[in-house]
């Protein structure tokens, strides 16, 4: 009698079970690494969605740092789990692009889930850098900054600087003068060394990074920043080294202490750079768009972007993908992106976002938030300034690094580093080459 | 007389003993060895999509890159240091350490604490002490008159890895050499004693020689220390930097592989250093064993 009605019982219970699967969670992986507030932001977008809707629910894990994070997701791909949602840092696009069948673009994503969307609702400065030449989105732009020159007004009026330099031959003059009211260790200094001097700086000045539209269009590209001008401006870097004007800081952003700190009066980095700078420097300070040196013709042209965006990794169940896609037109809200970008600092991705934080007057009590903007938006882009994308990016970045390094401690001179900069990227290009076919 | 174990019973029953040690070794050398040289023959994506055999391509595109031969200066430069002065600071101090003092297990253990620091750790450490800006010892270093600044010059660079790298190893070694003083029978030394040896002629002709197994065996382990688990520490102070004076070849091993997704010619480099270390310590145990007294 017992045993009957318990198998009845387990019946009920399966019949039930097996009734009610629209009402089963579909749990979607989102692997990033933002930390610390950022961190937050992540935590509360991925709650938000969660208490939206109840078909699915995404669950952020943070992986380490940008490097770190994707490491761990091709790791978990080649073992057979990688996540859903992945966020990867600018520099690793050309290697996800090139893992077809690793990842699931964006554009088939929101395509094959029929969701609206419209790839003209967002930024171009922005989504060109992670769409192919035809403007396909691959991948969907989170968290995305560029370089902006940060400037501690305190000191530069101590200086007798009256007006915020604008070209690099006013930078370098202010910079000495910096030097002579106290600042013996450091005129002007700069994070991320590569993306500065190199590919930010050749985007600004509309020369060519590589062929092919800096890689955009191929990867049988080849690295060109071995122009006159880019060995004027290491040149110039080279002789305000000497004697401490320019100060080298290193090559990822440990160096931004130094602005922190006050030691560096002018500092170039990325406009990520705002929450910790509001949070650590005891001084008056503001942002000003990348110098340029004023003989370039055209220059300023646009500044590129730099940060982060999430892939969708491929092998899925298509309702994940449905998940995903409803996922991603959540963070497109015109509003949730406006509330985004006003609140961590991001860049807004969407147009929409953008006009509307104008509209609503936030930019003329935060000017500093705006400048990454004005140079992204500053001029059409061009094939020099789309934006970049060269295989092996992560390394190569370090290897510019080194060279740079080497014709600052005067082993070699700017010409030459430069050159080696270029034949051994060139070098790791045609391996990448050969394997992303 | 030989020493000899007779099993009887059973012919399986020295191998199930031997089962465990063997497995282990199976499972975390051969294997992960054999899995390096399989893979240093193949050109492969990051993710493992596309692979394909190119035979001695890798190798050739190695030992066509002068920055590799950079990164073996570099190698020889700083195991040397490294071993070096880890061995001779740590013995400096076990023998100090051997004496009777007051709060002897105390400074004991304080020695030791260093090793339990992981290698990431210690490298943040040693970066922000002697960051040329940053830091609290590099700014009195600058105060007197000394340029510091191993963000642009190698050797400063060099000197910090080195000083990174020693302070951990010196733990290790100086537990182990505490360990083999203790061990010398005391007679020994006050037979030297009464026979009119001074302390250092103690130190060279009784207990250097005595202490030689340990010596050994401590090189051996030193030697294979700097070459394959101080990238952490390379990698949180310079980054192999500045300009490629602190990558060693074990440090382009992870930067070529992991940064840069190169695993076919990262695994080449791989076998490369295998090679190597497996041919140092044969050396060492042909030619510096002779000269150990057990």
């Amino acid at each position: 009698m017992m045993l009957r009605h318990f198998g009845l019982a387990t019946t009920l219970a399966t019949t039930l079970a097996l009734a009610t699967p629209a009402h089963a969670v579909t749990e979607l992986q989102w692997w990033h690494a933002m930390t610390g507030a950022n961190n937050d932001v992540v935590n509360k977008l991925a709650a938000d969605f969660n208490a939206s809707q109840s078909d699915y629910k995404v669950t952020p894990s943070f992986k380490g740092g940008y490097a770190d994070t994707m490491n761990a997701g091709i790791a978990a791909f080649r073992a057979g789990n990688a996540p859903h949602i992945m966020q990867v840092f600018e520099v690793g696009t050309a290697t996800m692009m090139s893992a077809t069948g690793a990842i699931k673009p964006v554009y088939q994503l929101m395509k094959d889930a029929g969701e609206p969307f419209d790839p003209k609702a967002y930024l171009p400065t922005i989504t060109g850098y992670y769409s192919t030449s035809k403007g396909d989105m691959l991948s969907f732009p989170f968290n995305s900054s560029s370089t902006v020159m940060w400037i501690n007004k305190d000191e530069l009026k101590k200086a007798g600087i009256a007006d915020i330099p604008k070209t690099w031959p006013e930078v370098f003059a202010a910079a000495k003068k910096l030097k002579a009211s106290g600042h013996e260790t450091c005129g002007f200094s700069n994070a991320w060394a590569s993306w500065v001097h190199i590919e930010q700086f050749s985007a600004w000045h509309n020369v060519a990074i590589g062929t092919k539209a800096n890689g955009l269009d191929g990867f049988d590209t080849e690295l060109k920043f071995n122009s006159p001008l880019h060995v004027k401006h290491l040149q110039n870097l080279i002789d305000l080294q000497k004697d401490k004007t320019y100060d080298y800081a290193g090559r990822a952003n440990a160096g931004e202490a130094r602005f922190g700190s006050g030691e560096c009066a002018i500092f170039l980095t990325s406009s990520g750079y705002y929450g910790t700078a509001k949070g650590t420097a005891k001084f008056d300070f503001t942002s000003a768009p990348m110098p340029y040196y004023p003989d370039v013709a055209g220059a300023p042209q646009n500044s590129i972007i730099g940060g982060a965006s999430l892939w969708v990794m491929g092998g899925k169940k298509p309702e994940e993908y449905k998940g995903v896609a409803k996922f991603f037109a959540f963070l497109s809200d015109t509003n949730r992106q406006a509330k985004l970008h006003q609140e961590s600092g991001y860049l807004p991705i969407t147009k929409a976002a953008y006009e509307k934080t104008k509209a609503d007057g936030f930019y003329e009590k935060n000017p500093i938030l705006q400048t990454p903007l004005k140079e992204l938006t500053n001029k059409e882009p061009t094939e020099n300034s789309r934006g970049l994308r060269f295989g092996n990016m992560v390394q190569m970045r370090e290897l510019w690094a080194e060279e740079i390094e080497a014709a600052l401690a005067g082993k070699k001179t700017a010409q030459e580093a430069l050159d080696a900069a270029v034949s051994r990227g060139n070098a790791m290009l045609r391996t990448f080459e050969k394997t992303a076919k | 007389m030989e020493k000899s174990a007779v099993f009887n019973r059973s012919k399986l029953l020295p191998y199930a003993l031997l089962a465990p040690q063997l497995i282990i070794t199976f499972v975390f050398f051969y294997w992960p060895a054999s899995q390096a040289v399989l893979q240093s023959f193949k050109r492969e994506d990051a993710f493992g999509l596309v692979s394909e055999f190119v035979g001695l391509e890798n190798y050739q595109a190695l030992f066509a890159q002068p920055e590799y031969y950079k990164a073996m200066l570099v190698t020889l430069v700083f195991s040397t240091l490294v071993a070096g002065l880890s061995l001779s600071i740590a013995l400096l101090f076990a023998s100090q350490a051997d004496k009777n003092l007051k709060a002897a297990q105390a400074y004991k253990t304080f020695m030791i604490w260093p090793y339990a620091v992981a290698p990431a750790v210690a490298g943040v450490l040693w970066f922000f002490i002697f960051h040329p800006s940053l830091g609290t010892l590099a700014r009195p270093l600058r105060g007197l008159g000394l340029d510091w600044n191993p963000l642009l010059n190698g050797n400063h660079a060099m000197t910090l890895v080195v000083m990174s790298a020693v302070w951990k190893q010196i733990a290790y070694n100086f537990l182990f050499f505490l360990a083999g003083l203790q061990s010398i029978p005391k007679s020994v030394i006050e037979a030297g004693a009464i026979d009119g040896a001074g302390p250092m002629r103690r130190f060279w002709t009784i207990i250097f020689p005595l202490l030689s197994p340990t010596t050994f065996f401590l090189l051996v382990v030193n030697i294979v220390y700097v070459f394959f688990d101080t990238f952490g520490i390379i990698d949180a102070v310079t980054g192999g930097g500045p300009a490629g004076a602190t990558t060693t070849m074990v440090y382009k091993v992870y930067a070529d592989g992991r940064l840069g997704g190169d695993l076919g010619g990262s695994a080449a480099q791989s076998v490369v250093l295998m090679v190597i270390v497996v041919a140092l310590t044969a050396v060492q145990f042909k030619y510096v064993e002779r000269k150990v007294q057990y």
